[in-house]
Parts: C-alpha cells; structure tokens; sequence
C-alpha cells in the first residue's frame, strides 16, 4: 500500500537522481556524472533511438564508466526532425541526427573526457564559438513548459522518476485534504480551457457532472488525436503517462467516478504501450484500484483502442465507440456530463487539458491563471510543421503571437522563401496571412479570425503554396473522415470538394465561388456534429483571404503558386540546360527527350506533371509555366 | 405531469416535460418536414431536415428535448435555406427515375422535396453507391436510391433485434450493408420487411413475382389456385383510398377472380388445418413433457430467427408447416385427385400480408416430391398493384364469396392475422377436446392485445394447467427467449409473430408514411377489423369447420396422424449466428 509517506520516501531515494538531469553551469572539469537522455518518442523511434540507447549502454560497459553516466531513455524532446534526438546532462548538450556508429565517439570524447562530440551537435546551439545549452536557443527559451513537462527529463516507463518529480502529490492533496467540491472549484478558478478543439471550462466541465446524483459516472481521456500532424497527446502519453493518470484519478474524486477510460489510437504502439506499463505501475502501488493511497477512494483505469476514425475524437463518437458501436456523433444535448458513456454522466477531456491538472492543484489556480490571456489560461502545445525551420513540438504561453511562434521559435520559413499563410486548428481551422502575425495566440482571437485553437496543429506555408489547393487538402480529409450520418457532411462536403476540383482545374466560375460560400455556411450551420460543423473553415479562410488565388484560377485558368497540376506545365529552359540527362533518366513517363550536352525538351503530352524533373535538376533549368 | 412553457414562432405553449420541439410544435399545427425520423424507430437526427432556429443555432428538432423558456422559430430564412439545402444535397446523390420508382407518389423524400418547393437541385457531382442487391428472394435493396436516413437498421436492430443491416464505410461512400457486405441473402435477414415499411424512399421493397403469377394466369395449361391470408383483407383496401381498418374479403374476392385465378381459396381453412395438427402437437408434448415449450411456427420470420439465434430451440419450434404451406400441400394432393388436376399441373399463389412467406415458399423442406407447395407469393401491395394494372375498379366490386373445399373456415381462421390469434385459436379448440365440452365464451381476451408480451396461465378442464406466453415483435422475442436460456421463464405454448401486431403489420402489407404512423394506430385498427371478421363467422372453432372434419375423413385420417406428418409437416436447420 502506498500512502504520502511511502510517497515521500520514493521521492526522496530518487531525487537526487533527477538532480542529475537538469542544467547546472557547472564546468566540464567538475562534471561527476552526466545524464544521457535519449528521446523514445515516435519519430526518434523511427529513427532507430532505440539501437542508440542500446550502443550507449554498451559502449559506456566497455569503457567501465557506469558511475559516471547513466542513459535514460526519455519521451519527446520536440524538435523531432533532428532525430534522433540525444541531450546531456547537465551541460545541456544537444546531439542531433545521432547515428549508431556516432556512439562509441561521444562516449569516450563526451562521457569519459568531457569533450562535446562536434560532429552531431545541432547548428543552432552554436552561437559565437561557444556550445550554447539547449534551453538558451530560440526553439526552447520561450517555450514554457507545463503540459509536457517530464518528457524528455524522466523515464516514462519508470514510476519512481515520475513520483521523485512530484508525481501523485497533488493526487494525494486532493484526496486527503480537499473536497470534491474544491477540487472542481480549483480547476474551475485555473481557467484551464479543453485543449482538444472546443475550448470549454474544464472546470464547469467537471462541475455538470459532479451535480449529476448518479452512482456510477465515467471519467474519458480522449488521446484519439486525429488532425493531420498533430501530436501533443501522443507526446504527451509517451513522455508522461502517469501525470495523465494522476489527472483521471483527481477528476475522478472530483465529479464522483471510479473507472475510467483512455480512448486512444490503435496506430499509437509506444503510447499505448508505456500507459498501460504505467497503469500497471499504479495500481501495484496502490495509486489505482479499491483502495488509493489508504483512503477507501476507488478509481480505476481502463484502455480502449480506437481504430484511426477522426470522428472518434467528437465526444459522442468516442463514447458509442467505447460502447462498441459504430462511432457515430449524438446530438447534444444530452450532453455527456449528464447523459455520456451507457448513459452515465461522463466527462471526456482531452490528453494535453488532464496534463496540465496535477500542476494546477500543486500550485494553484492562480497560477495557471497567472500564464495567458484574460480568457485563455495556461499554455498551449502546438505542432509545428510545413515550412518552417524548426519543426516539432512547442508549449508556449497562450497569448504569445504568431510571430514569435513561426519566426523566434520556429525559426522562420526555410530556403529564404517568403511567407505566406499560417494554418492553425487542423482541418477544422482556417488559413491566417501576414497581417495576423501580430496577432495572439488564444481560443478567442483565432476563432475570431475564422480559424481556430483546435488542437494545436500549425502549418506554415511559404509562397509556393497554392491556398486554393490547401483548402483542397483539408477538405479531402474531412470529407474523407465524415462518418457518413448527416447529410450537410456526408453529402455537402463532397459536393464542396468537387466544386473545389473544378476550380483547380480551371474550370470552375465565379459563380461557383459563390456556391461554395453559401455551401460552406450551410454546412457549418446544419451539421450534426463539430466535424460537419467547422469543415468548411478551411475553404471558408481561404476565400476569405486569399479571394485573389481563387479568381485567378477561375479567370485566368492560372495557378499563381505553380501548384494545381491543370493548369501548369513544365519546360526547360534550354540557356540553363546543361544536358547532364538526369530528368529525362528520372522522368517516370519517358517524357523527357534530348542529347547528352545538349537542352533536353519536355514531350508536354507524355508528361504527367509529377515535377520529378523540376526536382532533380541541379541547374534550375526546370520551370514551372 | 410536469409542464414547461416554451414559444414556437411567437406561440407560447405549455408542453409536458420531456417533450421534443418537433412533438410540441406539431401539438400547434406548425408542420416541420422529417426524412430519418420514425417515432420509436429512428431518432437519429442524421437528414437535418427537421431543423429549427433555437438562438443563434440550427438544431433538430426531432431529437430536441424542449426546455423551459425556450424560444424556437420554425419559419425563419435560415431555417428554410437550411432544409433546402439538405434536401436538394440528398437530391444530388439520389437516383431519380421517380416515373418508375415502385414509391414514385408515396415518397418521403418527393413529398418533402415537394413542400419545401424545390423545383431544381443545385448540386451535381458523383453519385455515391448503385449496387442493387436482388439475391434475397423476399426483399430487394437498391443503394442508388438510399438516402441512409438509418430508419432500416432501426426498424432490423431497435424494433426486431436482427441485425442483419448497418452502417458501413465512411463519409459519402456510407453504406447500408450487411455484415461483411454479404448478399442480404447469406445474411441473417429473416425476411421480416420491417425495413420496408420503414424506408421513405424506394430503397428497399420486396422481391416482385407479380410477372411469375401473370405468366402462370395466362397460361391456359395451369390451374393457377390462389389463397389469401387473413390479414390482406384488413388492409388491401387501403392501397384504393378506402381507410385504414376496413375490411373489404367480399371485393378481395372478386377482384382475385377478375385477375383470371382459377380458383380462389382462403388461407384461414389452411389456419384451421393448422390449428387441428398443431393442436394435437401440443397435447402430445404436454402428454410426454418434452421439447416444452411448443413454439408456434406459423410465422417464417420467426423461424430463421430461431435457426439463426438459438439454433438449441429448434426442437421447441411446432413442426407443422405454416398455414398456406399446409393448405398448398392440400391443393396439389387432395383437391388435385378431387378436381383430377396433375399437382404439377397446378400453381398455387398465396396472397401474404408477408415477405418472409416468399423465402419460405422456397425452402427445400417445403416441397413435397420435388413439387412447391405454395409456387408464388405475393404481398398485399403486389395484389394490389395487379388489380390497378388489370383496371379494375376495386372500390365499387359487389362482394364474393371463396371456392370450396377450401374456402370455407372459421373465425379461429381468421384471427390468425393477429398477435395472440394462434393462441387462441388453438385453445378454443384444445379446450373442447379435451373436454369435450363447448366453450360458453370463444374469446381469449387474456392473449389478445399490443402488449409486448403477455404471459397466461390457461386451466384446461381436466385441472391442466397451460402457461403461455404471447410474443409479438421480435425484439420482444429476443428478450424472452433469453429468459428462458436463463432458465427465468418457462412456458409449455409460446406464439410467435415477428412483426409488430402479428401478421397485420407484415412486411408485405400497404406502406405508409412516418406521420400516419405516428398518428394512426394501424395495428389496433387491422386487429379491430380481424376480430370484428370472425365474429361474424358463424363457425368460431377450427375443429368444427366442416370442411375440415371432412378432409380429415375423406383424406388425411387423424390429426398428428402418417398422413399428416407426410404432407403437412416439416423440419428446421441450424443458420449461422452472423
């Protein structure tokens, strides 16, 4: 049985071990120990982290410094692209796109001798010949972080090291200092807003359901996180999977529950793996189950995997998935808090909101208050992605701008290329432009603006990104991703979506134009459910902002960005030919022709306009006509 | 009762808690169209035609519990773009050959797209999926035409628990498929056609044989024979105006012998039939105390359900063949030596309020010596379809009278149509063998009405106790039967009939649509009609109906007898559970 003291007595044995993985300024002579964390996300995974953590291990054997370094291999660092992904601690250094055959280098150079390994260590630490630690470059010094807090410092699959970091303390103050109602009111106060898509208070969330005067109520952790490059949550459940835990348990105290269920993605293997590792974890320690921490307080935890449908991620879907019915959204009301899983007042929160609760009720709602915005509390984990420099993960205070986020963060768009767009929300969010970087980041203001927080994806799009194919793209996939039910999205979508085809082939008019206005606007307003609802937005924004692009496809048959395959051809511009061949060797439909040394030519009726050849060809002699 | 105070375009109204907009503003006369809605069916609220303006937000109102205080507009620019635009959608995707739909003039979709005044569709794009699915031989599925508005699969899963259909695929390629997109006939449809009488557009609709029979009419070497079940002519006449209720045997009649059938017979002396076999089943069974509860199988619905369900209860089912089996078997051997006709010589069509009846006039087991009992079956709706085509003027027909020998039956017969008749019909006449004695009083109250399930417990004059259980709707069968595995319940007679109501209600029977069947209790009035036609019979009681005494004399011998289980008898197989 584990009570606070058998707690405090874990944490004690192992903090000093956390001690170890935290930026000291200590000089490299002085150094006793060092901290190898090696990043066991999905994308540093892929990129084979685990032979990493295997070469470390192996390599620091041979050299018989196991009292000097210890290898932990840890959740998400963020910046996935640079995979895999390695830090040392405590100087702080960061190795990047670290190979196996790197290994036996760093440990001796780094491990043993105290040398950084220069070879891998990433460009943006360096900073007037000095190795600067990771925290002080731009990708991470505005970053603060709350909801991933724990990944990338601890063992996710190590109970100990989530307890030593303050782990199942606040559950332990709920539990045995607070009362339901006090709790709710907490969380109520902290302004945490759902980080799935809504955006509605957890805290009144929480409160629906605690009035319920049910026996049996059902706390979800909804991680079936469906937008196209988004994430956090699986991030998240890799790197930190007890403080989700840890949240379930205190919201289940909170409303009156005792079971709950994480709903997650099938194609999430390492998520799933290390949550149920951690279930497992807790209820050995009596942190779940009959009896938590001694206090007759039941709560138990279940997981349920979904199978990859976008539509799982609508509340109501979700909960008649759980049920083992075809996931199909409900009309709210009932809303789930009154009337959710077989009937039971339910509340479903997203993975990144219950992140963030153990660290509200640790140190108060005033301080979660005290980050962001007058109605957007706390922090917010974006994905970066498309054309920026840095991609990954970043949790940044609400309110921040766009600016800072693309261009200090992100470091702005690469290959010199201007920037032209920012989408946020997902396929559910709209496309802002340069005259919104200014703008701050919080639920408010996106949606505002005709986008939204959504879950937190944010793609940015430099000028060779035709908006008109954008919309296309999001649309595709929620026209895809509808679950069929209604009509305005089972049927409004597609005809949307062919509408959109039409003027990516230039033959759409404007009179189209209009109709995919007052489609769109019908869509949102007579859908069923989120997904009906805000499909449109990505087609709406676009209209809205780039109304140019549009016209000019319709019009003028033309695609400004070079994009819509229709309405471009390749040539090659025979001043800046060289003959070298190797479009014509790498063009799948033989379509390219000439001699070697000579301009080669472009058979237009043979080609496909796949652009292999604008690709490949060193001279830039492919154009985009 | 609790009341809230709600206003509906400017109408303050006082309605009782729990009360849907829709309900309430139907309460003021305010018409709101509806597609997927089907009271008890389907509560979806997937075709968002229903929709209403609560504050800034469309909502539906179908499944939109009023709250108090509530302002609704129902008439509002929004709210009309709205529903036009969901119509016209639904339109676009919609195979609209409306000249030749078998629903063309009572469609849902057409009577909507009607009232909201859509005269041309604004969207055109690809349609989403054309396959037909003709492979069962009792109900015919067309995608082209489905608008996926899910009241099938409400009427196959909520009401009757089978299950065979649901939704599959995703987005615009959303099916209505069976499990593993099987043929409906691999699947574990039982035929019932509740599915049909729930679907507003022409996507699903029974397999028509009304070519097969005006093949066989016209051809001059057959003696085509047709029989009626009890429950057509309680509601054949709604398909000619006349109202919901009325019976119109007399005109039925006449109109079947205008159609060029040789002889017409009733159904009800197959009932009786059946009741005198069935019968002596039973007391044998309660004699010997085995395979109790005896199962009625009269209808065929009911027994795939049981092959596919609860294969362990095949031996409870009756093994007597349902009621125009027996009275087919009887055509092609005994009216076939009286009239010195060869049986393959004969066609025997059965008129059947029913589709389960034309997959299970194919069984196998159902054909004696390589011959089908029964060679067609059409539904109340093909009849009637025939006699529109053949011009005939059915409301003005001066009454006629059935062909003997099988044309004469008694009330028992009759109330066969209706859940609870079987029952009753067979304790009239177990009753007076048993005791010889006549019944003061034919009626069976006890087993008749719309409750689910209603369980009695019969005394016979010998001090014999019967327990029955009265079943109808196969939802409610389910549930039973469960009980029962359970070991909750036990019975020694359980009838059966798969439709709600009984036979009146069939698959087979006219369609109408979701408002009139919200409003009209169409069960209720058929059964008035049923009970009201054997009260009107002079002979109540199987076993006195001379035509039967005379069959068995003349022919059959004894009921239960070798002759009897020969033709009139039959077995079940056990169907795969998915």
């Amino acid at each position: 049985m584990k009570l606070l003291t058998d707690l405090d007595a874990i944490r004690t044995l192992s903090k000093g071990l956390l001690d170890n993985r935290r930026i000291t300024g200590q000089t490299p002579e002085s150094i006793q120990f060092r901290s190898v964390m090696v990043c066991g996300g999905t994308g540093c995974t892929s990129s084979d982290s685990n032979a990493i953590v295997d070469a470390l291990n192996k390599e620091i054997a041979n050299l018989s410094i196991q009292n000097k370094a210890e290898v932990v291999r840890t959740g998400c660092f963020g910046l996935c692209e640079l995979g895999p992904v390695v830090i040392v601690y405590p100087e702080g250094i960061f190795y990047s796109r670290v190979e196996v055959k790197d290994i036996p280098e760093i440990v001796e150079q780094h491990l043993l001798y105290g040398t950084p390994f220069e070879k891998r260590i990433y460009e943006q630490t360096r900073k007037d010949g000095e190795i600067l630690n990771f925290e002080e470059t731009d990708f991470y010094k505005k970053q603060v972080r709350i909801a991933l807090r724990n990944c990338g410092t601890i063992d996710p699959e190590v109970i100990d090291e989530y307890i030593a970091s303050d782990g199942y303390t606040a559950l332990g103050k709920v539990i045995m200092t607070m009362t339901p109602e006090q709790v709710v009111d907490t969380v109520k106060r902290s302004g945490l807003r759902g980080r799935g898509g809504g955006g509605f208070n957890t805290g009144l969330k929480w409160e629906f359901a605690a009035r319920q005067e049910k026996q049996q109520k059902y706390v979800i952790c909804n991680a079936d996180e469906g937008d196209p490059g988004a994430f956090m949550d699986r991030s998240i459940l890799e790197g930190n999977p007890h403080a989700v835990i840890e949240a379930m348990a205190i919201a289940g105290y909170a409303i009156g529950a005792n079971q709950g269920f994480v709903y997650v993605r099938a194609e999430y293997p390492i998520a799933v793996q290390r949550l149920m590792k951690a279930l497992d974890q807790a209820r050995k320690y009596e942190l779940l189950g009959d009896n938590v921490m001694g206090t007759g307080f039941k709560f138990d935890i279940d997981v349920r995997l979904g199978a990859g449908a976008f539509v799982c991620g609508e509340e109501t879907a979700l909960i008649h998935s759980i049920e083992g019915f075809r996931g199909m959204p409900t009309p709210k009301p009932p809303f789930p808090a009154v009337q959710g899983l077989w009937n039971e007042p339910t509340i479903i929160n997203n993975v990144e909101t219950l992140a963030n609760i153990p660290q509200i009720v640790l140190n108060g709602a005033e301080w979660y208050a005290s980050i962001g915005t007058e109605k957007s509390k706390g922090t917010k984990v974006f994905a970066l992605g498309g054309k920026v420099v840095n991609t990954g993960l970043v949790e940044v205070p609400m309110g921040i701008t766009l600016r800072e986020v693309i261009f200090e963060i992100g470091g702005g768009i690469p290959n010199g290329k201007k920037f032209k767009a920012v989408q946020t929300g997902g396929p559910s969010g709209g496309c802002l432009t340069e005259e919104h970087l200014d703008c701050t980041i919080d639920f408010d203001t996106l949606t505002s603006l005709g986008s939204m927080m959504g879950s937190g994806g944010m793609i940015i799009m430099d000028e060779d990104t035709c908006m008109v194919d954008v919309a296309r793209f999001y649309l595709d996939f929620t026209r895809d991703e509808s679950c069929g039910k209604c009509t305005p999205c089972r049927i409004g979508t597609k005809r949307l979506l062919e509408l959109l085809d039409k003027i990516t082939e230039g033959k759409g008019t404007l009179e189209d134009l209009d109709k995919m206005e007052s489609l769109s606007l019908q869509i949102k307003n007579s859908s069923l459910c989120a997904l009906g609802q805000t499909a449109p937005n990505p087609v709406l924004s676009t209209i809205k902002y780039f109304r140019d692009e549009y016209v000019a496809h319709i019009t003028e048959q033309q695609c400004p960005a070079g994009v819509c395959k229709s309405l471009i051809s390749y040539e090659i511009d025979a001043q800046l030919c060289k003959g070298c061949s190797l479009c014509a060797r790498k063009c799948p439909s033989d379509a390219i022709s000439g001699k070697p040394k000579e301009p080669y030519v472009i058979e237009k009726a043979s080609c496909i306009k796949c652009g292999v050849c604008f690709d490949v060809c060193k001279f830039k002699a492919v154009m985009i006509v | 009762m609790k009341t809230i105070n709600i206003t509906i375009d400017g109408i303050d109204t006082e309605i009782p808690k729990g009360m849907t907009v829709l309900e309430a503003a139907r309460g003021l006369d305010i018409q709101i169209p509806t597609l997927c809605y089907l009271k008890g069916v389907n509560h979806s609220s997937s075709c968002r035609v229903c929709v209403v303006e609560v504050g800034p937000r469309l909502i539906a109102s179908c499944t939109l519990i009023a709250e108090e205080g509530m302002q609704i507009r129902t008439n509002t620019k929004k709210v009309r773009d709205a529903r036009r635009t969901s119509v016209e959608l639904l339109l676009s995707d919609h195979e609209r050959e409306c000249l030749s739909c078998s629903r063309g003039g009572s469609c849902e979709l057409q009577s909507v797209s009607n009232d909201l005044n859509i005269r041309q569709v604004s969207y055109v794009g690809e349609k989403s999926s054309q396959e037909k699915d003709y492979t069962s031989p009792a109900i015919i599925r067309d995608a082209a035409k489905c608008i996926l508005c899910g009241r099938c699969v409400g009427a196959c899963g909520t009401l009757q628990t089978v299950n065979a259909i649901g939704f599959a695929k995703r987005g615009f390629d959303t099916v209505i498929s069976t499990a593993f997109g099987r043929p409906l006939a691999e699947s574990t449809c039982i035929n019932c056609g509740q599915c049909i009488m729930a679907c507003p557009v022409g996507a699903l609709g029974e397999h028509e044989n009304i070519t097969d029979v005006w093949n066989a009419i016209s051809d001059p070497a057959k003696t085509v024979v047709v029989q009626t079940a009890p429950a057509v002519r309680v509601a054949l006449g709604e398909e000619f105006g006349l109202p919901i209720g009325s019976r119109v045997t007399g005109k039925m009649v006449a109109a079947l012998r205008k159609l060029g059938f040789d002889k017409v017979f009733d159904t009800n002396f197959g009932a009786d039939l059946t009741i005198m076999e069935e019968g002596t089943e039973l007391l044998n069974r309660l004699g010997s105390g085995q395979n109790l509860p005896l199962m009625t199988s009269c209808c065929p619905g009911w027994v795939k359900f049981v092959e596919h369900n609860f294969p362990d209860m095949l031996d409870n089912l009756s093994t007597c063949k349902s009621p125009h089996e027996m009275e087919g078997a009887m055509v092609k051997s005994y009216f076939a030596k009286q009239e010195g006709i060869a049986p393959e010589d004969i066609v025997v069509v059965s008129i059947m309020p029913c589709t389960a009846k034309k997959f299970e006039s194919g069984r196998d087991e159902l054909s004696g010596g390589g011959l089908a009992d029964v060679d067609w079956v059409l539904t109340t709706r093909e009849l009637a379809a025939m006699i529109k085509e053949a011009g005939i003027d059915f409301a003005n027909l001066k009454d006629e009278a059935f062909d003997n020998p099988f044309g004469e039956a008694s009330g028992a017969g009759v109330i066969f149509g209706a859940t609870g008749g079987v029952a009753e019909a067979a304790l009239r006449t177990v009753f007076e063998l048993t005791s010889g004695k006549e019944l003061e009083t034919v009626e069976y109250t006890a087993v008749r009405g719309m409750e689910g399930i209603k369980e009695n417990v019969i005394e016979l004059p010998g001090g014999q106790e019967i327990r029955t259980a009265v079943v109808h709707g196969l939802g409610n069968a389910r549930r039973l039967m469960e009980a029962i595995e359970r070991g909750e319940k036990s019975y020694d007679f359980m009838e059966v009939m798969a439709c709600a109501g009984g036979c009146i209600t069939g698959g087979g029977q006219p369609i109408h649509d979701a408002r009139t069947l919200e409003t009209v209790n169409i069960k209720a009035e058929r059964a008035k009609a049923i009970y009201s036609e054997d009260e009107a019979q002079v002979i109540r009681k199987s076993h006195n109906n001379p035509q039967i005494q005379k069959l068995y004399a003349e022919f059959l011998g004894t009921p239960g007898g070798h002759k009897s289980h020969e033709l009139l008898h039959t077995h079940y197989l056990e169907r795969s559970r998915f």
